[in-house]
C-alpha cells in the first residue's frame, strides 16, 4: 500500500527557498488587436499568498492563464524557478467557474491523480484523504455537479492541490459564493499556503486579500501600478489606479 | 360501408400472429434470434470503431478534420439499398472480396448494417464529445493530458448521450430492409430477419408471420425510444446535477 498521505510534506518541497516561483519579464498579450497585457514584469510567487487586484477587463485572469500556459503570450519571459521540462505539472489553476467532470466527487478525485502519476492502487485513498481535506467525504459519491457551489469549488480546490503544486493560481475562487462557503474555501487556501504552496489569488475581495495575502500587485488596463505588501496597500495605496478602486470610482 | 366478410382475413391474421408469438413459433425465434444476432454484433463492431473515431474528431486538431466530419455525417444519410449494392459488388463472387464467399451470409449482413450504423455512431460521438471539450478544454490543458486521455476521458463522461447514439444505431440497424436484403438473400433459416421477412411474408400474402413480427419490431423500436428518454434524463442530471 503506498502512502496515503495525498500532500507532500514541507521537508520535502523542492528547494526554492525565498526565490518567486516565476520572473515575468515584459510580458505582452495582444487579443483582437487590443493589448491586454501590456509589458507586465514582476517576480511573482513569492512565499506565502499574492492578491491580485484590479478592475474588471485589467488583465488579472489572462495573467494567471498565461503563466498556466494556456494563454501565448505575444511577447516577453516567463521563467520558472525550476528546471524547464518538470517531472511533474508544479503550477495548478483553479478556474473561476469551477470545471467538474461528470463523476463522482471522488471519481473526479482519482481521475486527476491519474493524471498527475499516481499509481492506480493509491488513488483512492489519496482522493478519500483529498475529500475529506475539504470536508467533503459524505459527498465522495455524489455527482459532483450536483454539489453546491461552495462544495464544487472545494472539490476543485482539492483536486488543484492534488497535484502538489508549487505554485496555486486561484482566479477569484469565492466570487460567486456565500459567507459561510467563502470561509470554509479560505480555511483551505490557509492550509495549504501553511504546507508551502506559493499562492496567487484573483479577488475583488478586500477582506479576503487582507486575510490571506502578504502582498498586492495592482493591475490596470494591463500594466501593473502597484506592488506592495498588503497592510500597506490597505493603508496607504500609492497608486491613483489603485486608490480610486479602493474608493469605488469609476476608472477610465 | 365495411364488408365484415372483407374483415375477416385480417382478424384471423391478428389472431394466427398473437397465436405466434405465445407459443414462442420456432420459425418466429429463428428469425428473431439471427435479428438479434446480425444486429448486436454490428451494433458492437460500430461502437468500436465509432466510439474512438468520434472521440478523436471532436478532440483533436489536425487537417482533414472538417473534412471527415463532413464526410461522415455525409454517410448518415446514405441509401441502405445503394449500400446493399455496394456491399453486393464487392462480395459477389467477382467482386475484390469475393474470395471469401460471404454473399449471402450472415457476416455479409452484419457487415452491411455496420456499414450503416457504424456513421451515426461517429457523428453523435463527434458532437457530444467536441461540445464537451470545449467545457473541458482548459482543465485537460492545466493537467497536461495528452490527446488519447482526453478522447478516453470524454467517452465516459458521454457515457449516457453515447449509449443513446447506440441505441439509435440499433434502432436503424433493426428496422433496415434494403441492404440485408440485397446481401444477405433473404434465404429461410439462414438470412432471415424481421424486417426481410415481413417484406417477403406481406408480398405472399401470409400475414400472420409478417404481423407477428411486425408487432415485435414495433415494441422495440419503442423499447429503444423509451431508452434514449431514459438515458438523456440520467445524463442531464449528471450533467446539471
Ligand atoms: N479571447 C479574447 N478575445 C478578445 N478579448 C479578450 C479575450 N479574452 C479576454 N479578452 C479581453 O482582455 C481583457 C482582460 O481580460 P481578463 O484578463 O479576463 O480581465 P480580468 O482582469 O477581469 O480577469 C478584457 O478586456 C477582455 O475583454
Ligand atoms: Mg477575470
Amino acid at each position: 500500500m503506498a502512502d496515503p498521505l495525498p500532500f507532500r510534506p514541507p521537508a520535502a518541497a523542492p528547494v526554492m527557498p525565498d526565490r518567486p516561483a516565476v520572473r515575468i519579464e515584459d510580458l505582452r498579450l495582444t487579443r483582437r488587436w487590443r493589448k491586454v497585457i501590456d509589458g507586465i514584469s514582476a517576480d511573482l510567487g513569492t512565499p506565502g499568498c499574492t492578491a491580485i487586484m484590479g478592475p474588471n477587463g485589467a488583465g488579472k485572469s489572462l495573467l494567471l492563464r498565461t503563466i498556466a500556459g494556456l494563454e501565448k503570450p505575444q511577447g516577453g519571459t516567463i521563467t520558472f524557478a525550476w528546471p524547464p521540462t518538470p517531472e511533474k505539472r508544479r503550477v495548478a489553476l483553479v478556474f473561476q467557474r469551477p470545471v467538474l467532470l461528470r463523476r463522482t466527487a471522488l471519481a473526479n478525485l482519482v481521475h486527476a491523480l491519474r493524471q498527475f502519476g499516481v499509481p492506480r492502487a493509491a488513488r483512492t485513498d489519496q482522493a478519500m484523504a483529498l475529500l475529506e481535506r475539504a470536508d467533503l467525504a459524505h459527498a465522495a459519491k455524489t455527482p459532483a455537479r450536483a454539489l453546491s457551489g461552495g462544495e464544487q469549488q472545494r472539490l476543485a480546490l482539492v483536486r488543484a492541490l492534488g497535484q502538489a503544486p508549487d505554485l496555486l493560481l486561484l482566479d477569484e475562487p469565492s466570487a460567486s459564493l456565500d459567507p459561510r462557503a467563502t470561509a470554509a474555501l479560505e480555511r483551505l487556501i490557509r492550509q495549504a499556503i501553511h504546507d508551502g504552496v506559493r499562492v496567487l489569488l484573483i479577488t475583488h475581495d478586500r477582506g479576503q486579500a487582507r486575510r490571506l495575502a502578504n502582498r498586492v500587485v495592482f493591475l490596470h488596463a494591463g500594466r501593473v501600478t502597484e506592488d506592495t505588501p498588503s497592510d500597506r496597500f490597505f493603508d496607504v495605496a500609492q497608486s491613483p489606479q489603485a486608490r480610486a478602486y479602493l474608493n469605488g470610482d469609476l476608472l477610465l | 360501408m365495411v364488408n365484415k366478410d372483407a374483415m375477416e382475413p385480417f382478424t384471423t391474421a391478428f389472431a394466427n400472429a398473437w397465436h405466434l408469438i405465445w407459443t414462442a413459433d420456432a420459425d418466429l425465434m429463428g428469425v428473431l434470434a439471427l435479428s438479434f444476432q446480425v444486429t448486436g454484433l454490428a451494433v458492437l463492431v460500430s461502437c468500436l470503431i465509432g466510439f474512438p473515431l468520434g472521440a478523436i474528431l471532436g478532440v483533436g486538431r489536425f487537417a482533414g478534420r472538417s473534412a471527415s466530419l463532413v464526410a461522415i455525417n455525409a454517410l448518415m444519410g446514405l441509401p441502405p439499398v445503394v449500400v446493399g449494392l455496394g456491399l453486393y459488388l464487392l462480395l459477389s463472387r467477382a467482386g475484390p472480396l469475393g474470395v471469401f464467399g460471404l454473399l449471402y451470409t450472415p457476416t455479409a449482413m452484419v457487415i452491411a448494417q455496420t456499414v450503416l450504423v457504424t456513421p451515426i455512431v461517429a457523428a453523435l460521438t463527434a458532437q457530444v464529445t467536441e461540445e464537451m471539450h470545449r467545457e473541458y478544454r482548459d482543465l485537460f490543458a492545466t493537467m497536461g493530458m495528452g490527446q488519447v486521455q482526453q478522447a478516453a476521458t470524454l467517452l465516459w463522461d458521454g457515457r449516457f448521450a453515447l449509449t443513446t447514439a447506440a441505441l439509435a444505431g440499433t434502432g436503424r440497424a433493426f428496422a433496415e430492409v434494403g441492404a440485408v436484403m440485397i446481401v444477405g438473400g433473404n434465404i429461410d433459416h439462414v438470412t432471415r430477419v424481421m424486417t426481410t421477412t415481413i417484406a417477403l411474408e406481406t408480398s405472399r400474402g401470409e400475414l400472420a408471420l409478417a404481423l407477428g413480427l411486425g408487432l415485435i419490431l414495433l415494441v422495440l423500436s419503442l423499447a429503444i425510444n423509451a431508452g434514449v428518454m431514459g438515458l438523456r434524463n440520467m445524463g442531464m442530471r449528471l450533467a446539471h446535477g
